[in-house]
């Protein structure tokens, strides 16, 4: 699929959030920096087609939705939320995509997966803003499932700090892109193999 | 709930022995139509936990005939990679539970979505 194709079904039909709310930070990625983010995981780094995904915080599935389109094997969304969760499924049904798991849960809850078992994690997190220190509660979860990368999305003012965080929990961090349309930026985490 | 997503999952009920594999009870079963890629079922049959694959496919009816025991070589069948295949990604429990083999707690599927909160959190 071309990047315009992807980030105009994106725009088309996906439906977002009808009342955000503000205690768990909902706002959707926006179609264009949900397609730009995830066309170039999969083309650049091969971290989409045929891969087992997840991500966390889908909310209504806008990344979800794309990486399903780009045919990956499967996608496991997972939100705490039951109306995100409602608007997630509706999306994936009028696009008929057969490739997407939901899940409802809490990111912050101990185990429910055992180790490392996705491939790829890609998620636009909570930054932290209203429930403090959840960005880093996302991030560490994400490392702990992802067998290869992780892609999330923080804000430039958290960056030394996630830098020294990923650093401790043996992860390598690469910023990928500077987003100013949100104040968002787009981070790719590395697994160091002795990490487990 | 895909059956991999079941093979992943565990119950995580403070207190309890880790509840793994979780019981699941079926209701309602759909059958997806899923792209067939050999090569991620090849990878995925190195991390998925056959047995509890067999046990639960062979509980919820939809064993689709793969074998008890993961054979060897198995990497060029693709008659056997299709089953896999099937069984790991196209059979959803729509309606149905996940019951924690420790704690006995259960957790509802429901429009395929399973709720693992454990209950203390309010979602709206
Ligand atoms: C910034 S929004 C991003 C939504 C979606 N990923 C997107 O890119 O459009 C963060 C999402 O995280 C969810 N969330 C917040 N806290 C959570 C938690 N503790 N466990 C699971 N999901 C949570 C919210 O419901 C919300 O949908």
């Amino acid at each position: 699929m071309k990047l315009k194709q992807l980030e105009s079904h994106l725009q088309m039909v996906v439906d977002t959030f009808d009342k955000p709310k503000i205690s768990l930070e909902q706002y959707a990625t926006t179609p264009h920096i949900a397609a730009h983010m995830l066309y170039n995981i999969d083309t650049m780094y091969n971290d989409i087609q045929g891969k087992l995904v997840c991500d966390l915080g889908c909310g209504c599935g806008v990344l979800s939705v794309g990486t399903a389109m780009l045919d990956a094997s499967l996608i496991v969304g997972i939100d705490i939320d039951d109306d995100a969760l409602m608007i997630a499924r509706r999306n994936i049904e009028e696009f008929e995509l057969e490739n997407v798991q939901l899940i409802k849960a809490n990111i912050s809850d101990t185990e429910f997966f055992g180790g490392k078992i996705f491939d790829t994690v890609i998620m636009n997190p909570p930054f932290g803003t209203k429930d403090k220190g959840i960005d880093m509660i996302f991030l560490h979860r994400a490392l702990k499932l992802a067998s290869t990368s992780v892609y999330s999305l923080h804000k430039s003012s958290t960056r030394q700090h996630i830098k020294k965080k990923a650093a401790e929990w043996g992860a390598e961090m690469t910023v990928l892109a500077e987003l100013r349309f949100n104040l968002e930026n787009t981070y790719k985490f590395h697994k160091h193999k002795s990490v487990s | 709930m895909r059956l991999l997503t079941h093979n992943m999952l565990t119950s995580h009920v403070k207190g309890a022995e880790s509840g793994y594999p979780l019981i699941l009870e079926a209701a309602e079963v759909i059958l997806r139509n899923v792209d067939f890629n050999p090569e991620f079922i090849k990878r995925m049959l190195s991390k998925v936990n056959w047995d509890v694959l067999y046990q639960t496919a062979k509980a919820i009816g939809h064993l689709n005939d793969i074998p008890e025991q993961l054979q060897p070589n198995v990497e060029n069948d693709e008659e056997f990679l299709r089953k896999a295949h099937h069984v790991l990604l196209e059979v959803e429990v729509k309606e149905g539970h996940l019951i924690c083999p420790t704690s006995k707690k259960k957790f509802q599927i429901s429009n395929g979505i399973p709720n693992m909160l454990l209950g203390e959190e309010s979602s709206s």
